[in-house]
């Protein structure tokens, strides 16, 4: 009786053992496929041009509204469809995928799909008699995917140390004129994520179109001093082509001239929208990536290292695939170097209800994003608002409402 | 010749090679490095933080 109940328990342990083996072959699997998955980097940027062919063939000018339904439609439909994604690289697979060019070669291509699109959807507008409605539809759409071009030239641009990708980096922030975005996002944004003195940092309380205010201003500002400060180590002028900002600028207004004269004066407001659309997007990132989380000062005054509570995350399958897992925020802050394809996910980190995509769309009402968020700054800060990164013109306000801090019992 | 790590991202300063593209010329010890040096790489540590490399 007894051999049975040991034999049966031992059985058990092999069945759970094989079972934990399956799932791990499972959760490889997945991540290895993840490789194809990618491709959406370079294959999104064909959907305006997708878009535009449509709407030349069928005449009727909408089509080129789809872009803006694809982000903020079709998208969040799928993050709810496909919900979260659980899975993280193991420390083997980490050391196997980290180093492949397949990955990087990816951004390479969507690189050149970005100006592929860029171009193309200028061509669409230029070349074909369309309402007004339906150019600001191909001009907001050309601008979604600027945005989208932001997030690989953010990946690319970390890998300060490998020429190729930096320069790549450049190339495609140029589609939309953000070449200051490198030098500002690594050496400001990461020192300074999730303090008062980040202009890319949003504070609770604030809207986006206050914290737009501050964060375009801030962060060119912040660029530029950054990058006059190296230049002038090496001892030469920040107006020199050595300067990084200018080198990614020159292509914008090269390419930007070029279109005008040859697409015409529908140019300018189109490649203004596109831009703008462009730059708007990365307000949308940044605004949705720290909200109201602050880091604590140590007593030797610096702030304490960013940690992974100081940073939204989004672990939705769906907007991280198509988004080179950026909204793994916490783990891309604790290393700003670990390429995409390893990046992990976090338990008991500040999480958002949804994908970015979705997250954007909320951000822009300002009273349906307080009404979403608010309530989880508090709760990340136990009530303590002393340990919130709050706007100044809302601070009395929201410490009345919410600061309540637990206090220890022993203390009271 | 010494050099110093960055805990985080395993960049190494090698005061041979110094820190050319962020305007510190080969040679540059370590002494001469602002204590606000970030780390070239990943920008997340700063001078303070790097660990000597004993040889």
């Amino acid at each position: 009786m007894n051999t049975k109940v040991e034999s049966f328990g031992s059985m058990t342990q092999l069945d759970a053992s094989e079972a934990n083996n399956a799932s791990r072959k499972r959760n490889s699997a997945w991540i290895l496929s993840k490789r194809y998955w990618y491709w959406m980097s370079f294959l999104m940027p064909a959907i305006p041009l997708l878009s535009g062919y449509l709407a030349i063939e069928s005449g009727q000018g909408v089509w080129l509204w789809f872009t803006v339904a694809f982000l903020y439609g079709l998208l969040p439909i799928m993050d709810v469809i496909f919900g979260t994604d659980e899975s993280n690289p193991s420390d083997d697979l980490v050391e196997t995928l980290k180093g492949q060019r397949y990955y990087v070669y990816i951004m390479y291509l969507a690189t050149f799909m970005h100006w592929a699109s860029l171009v193309g959807m200028a061509y669409i507008v230029s070349q074909y008699d369309w309402s007004w409605f339906s150019i600001l539809g191909g001009a907001i759409s050309a601008g979604i995917m600027n945005g989208v071009g932001l997030v690989t030239g953010h990946e690319m641009g970390h890998k300060v140390n490998d020429r190729a990708q930096a320069n790549c980096s450049k190339l495609v922030l140029a589609c939309s004129g953000y070449g200051h975005f490198s030098i500002e996002h690594n050496k400001g944004h990461h020192k300074d994520v999730a303090t008062p003195e980040d202009p890319a940092s949003s504070r609770m309380g604030e809207s986006i179109y206050k914290f737009v205010q501050r964060e375009i201003p801030g962060a060119f500002r912040r660029a530029w001093s950054l990058e006059a400060a190296r230049l002038n180590r090496l001892g030469k002028s920040e107006w020199s082509m050595g300067n990084e900002i200018i080198q990614s600028m020159s292509i914008t207004v090269a390419a930007y001239t070029l279109m005008l004269a040859y697409f015409g004066p529908v140019m300018v407001p189109f490649l203004f929208i596109a831009a703008a659309y462009g730059w708007w997007q990365l307000t949308c990132a940044n605004y949705v990536e720290h909200y109201g989380l602050l880091r604590q000062k140590n007593e030797d005054g610096r702030y304490e290292r960013c940690q992974p509570h100081h940073s939204w995350n989004s672990n939705h399958k769906a907007s991280n695939l198509v988004l080179l897992h950026l909204q793994r925020h916490s783990d891309h802050h604790a290393h700003p170097t670990r390429p995409y394809q390893v990046l992990r996910d976090y338990t008991d980190v500040p999480s958002l209800p949804s994908g970015y995509p979705w997250m954007f769309a909320l951000s822009m009402i300002p009273a349906a994003w307080y009404s979403v968020m608010d309530q989880k700054v508090v709760d990340w800060a136990g009530a303590d608002m002393n340990k919130v990164n709050i706007d100044p013109e809302n601070r009395e306000a929201i410490f009345s409402r919410y600061h309540r801090p637990i206090v220890a019992d022993d203390a009271a | 010749m010494n050099t110093y790590q960055c805990p985080d991202c395993a960049y190494i300063y090698e005061e041979e090679k110094g820190a050319e593209h962020e305007g510190y010329p080969a040679g540059t010890t370590w002494p001469d490095i602002p204590e606000d040096f970030p780390c070239p790489e990943c920008f997340v540590r700063e001078k303070p933080d790097f660990i000597k490399v004993e040889n």
